[in-house]
């Protein structure tokens, strides 16, 4: 099969159950994308396909080989950071740092889809990744920084 | 997981006849339930078979209403204007559903066959007649906190856990199927079979049988709905109790009313007699007390469970009210 990720397009010979989640982990050696519950209910699995975020644990990778998927090692232009990651580090976003690959690529899909007008919206609409740190306060601040300024 | 074989249908007449064909065979769309319950092994298919390149990925006007493609990503209906503006209370059961990851996958053919979040029914390790017929049901003397209270038997308890269907009830909504023996429609209403009932079977689709689409009637006062949901936290969970409620009111009199109930019943719960006794009185706190009263009439509380009796009664009279002020 091939699957499009991060620009390039990579071949594999897999079988049929693996997940996007462990393709990406296990077979092209993409360890930022993390794995937690494995089960659609913690988000650490976040990745965009064709810009939409989704749970790469809760789909096989023989069903992702036309859309272009990026992972959290893909949004960095070089070595200038993506705005989002700039931003998480900038508020101190995280704390042991599991979460927060699914927590970036979540906050990218969410400003793709432009529809947080305020800080309660940034918290229902990141409500599908889950910190047991209980980063959530600067996780907020720096999406609200991420945002393009209107 | 086990193993299965695997292949993509761009066409629906090739994907009905490949899971026809194969007992062990089923559809995979958005893969959200199926996934997560194939890692768990209670579900074990021999053959997938990925509908997500076929053309049903289509929201459109008709003479009679709306046609919501099966393929639909539950985030892009929930956002459709027609959907927003003509049934909100779809688009907000769908938003109360799930998170955004989820409802970018989730389609609304997978969407209607939801599997219930029994934890009894999820471990195989567990008795439960609608994982093993005959096997006995272990929530009955469980933990049933989270079990139904409407709909249930000694067969089963289990909570049908959509939100989305529990509006599409409430809108008369019409399920389009195709399958081996030519094409349905099939009422919202005679589409899920309680799980009380007949814990195996969940709705009455036969094996093969592809949802190619859901049709909303152009019914006016749908516009004046809502979609209330009581959960255990503000997000990302599902209801203890929820009401999707329409009403149509005239010269101070309702006219006609919609109520569908969610986490309190074994299939999308559509209460007439709820609606029989809001029509023809006024939209005030007595009526809506009256019409929650009787939506949970019949209602049979477990060990852990009978606080959802008195709060989906409040969520009903809540959802009317607000309701009731829409001009």
């Amino acid at each position: 099969m091939t699957l499009h990720v991060n620009g390039k397009q990579h071949k594999l010979k897999l079988q049929t159950r693996v997940t996007l989640l462990d393709a990406l982990r296990e077979y092209l050696g993409l360890t930022g994308t993390k794995k937690g519950c494995d089960h659609g209910q913690c988000g650490a699995c976040t990745v965009l396909v064709d810009g939409r975020r989704i749970y790469s644990c809760l789909t096989l990778a023989v069903m992702q080989q036309g859309p272009k998927i990026t992972t959290v090692e893909g949004l960095a232009d070089g070595d200038r950071l993506h705005p989002v990651q700039a931003a998480f580090i900038e508020r101190d976003a995280f704390q042991c740092g599991y979460c927060t690959p699914g927590q970036i690529c979540s906050a990218v899909g969410l400003l793709n889809e432009g529809r947080a007008r305020n800080d309660a919206d940034i918290r229902e609409q990141m409500s599908g990744n889950i910190c047991r740190c209980g980063a959530y306060p600067n996780i907020v601040a720096a999406i609200r920084d991420a945002q393009p300024k209107s | 997981m086990e193993l299965f074989t695997f292949v993509r249908q761009d066409d629906p007449a090739a994907a009905v006849k490949q899971v026809s064909g194969d007992k062990g065979a089923t559809f995979v769309a958005g893969g959200t339930t199926l996934l997560d319950l194939m890692k768990l092994y209670v579900e074990t298919p021999s053959q997938l078979v990925d509908v997500n390149s076929l053309p049903l990925g289509k929201i459109e006007a008709t003479a009679s209403g709306v046609r919501i493609g099966a393929m639909v990503r539950n985030s892009d209906l929930a956002f459709h204007e027609t959907i927003r503006t003509r049934y909100p209370v779809l688009s907000e059961a769908l938003l109360s559903g799930a998170t955004p990851q989820v409802r970018n996958m989730a389609s609304v053919g997978g969407n209607l066959l939801q599997r219930t979040r029994c934890p009894y029914f999820r471990d195989t390790f567990w008795p439960c007649n609608k994982r093993q017929p005959g096997s006995g049901c272990a929530a009955l003397e469980g933990y049933n906190r989270s079990h139904a209270v409407l709909g249930t038997s000694e067969k089963c308890i289990a909570t049908h856990p959509s939100d989305m269907c529990v509006a599409l009830a409430a809108l008369d909504a019409v399920v389009h199927t195709q399958g081996p023996k030519g094409d349905r429609k099939i009422p919202i209403a005679e589409f899920h079979v309680a799980y009380g009932e007949a814990p195996a079977r969940e709705s009455v689709l036969e094996h093969g049988e592809l949802i190619t689409a859901v049709e909303l009637p152009n019914t006016p006062f749908f516009r004046r709905s809502h979609y209330l949901k009581a959960r255990d936290r503000a997000s990302f969970e599902f209801a203890l109790a929820s009401a999707a409620v329409a009403l149509e009111v005239r010269d101070g009199k309702i006219t006609q009313a919609r109520v569908a109930l969610g986490g309190v019943a074994t299939k999308p719960w559509r209460s007439l007699e709820a609606e029989k006794a809001l029509v023809g009185a006024k939209p005030e706190k007595a009526a809506f007390v009256a019409a929650a009263r009787a939506a949970l009439k019949g209602a049979k509380p477990q060990k852990f469970n009978a606080f959802k009796i008195e709060l989906a009664r409040r969520v009903i009279v809540r959802a009317l009210t607000i309701v009731g002020a829409m001009t």
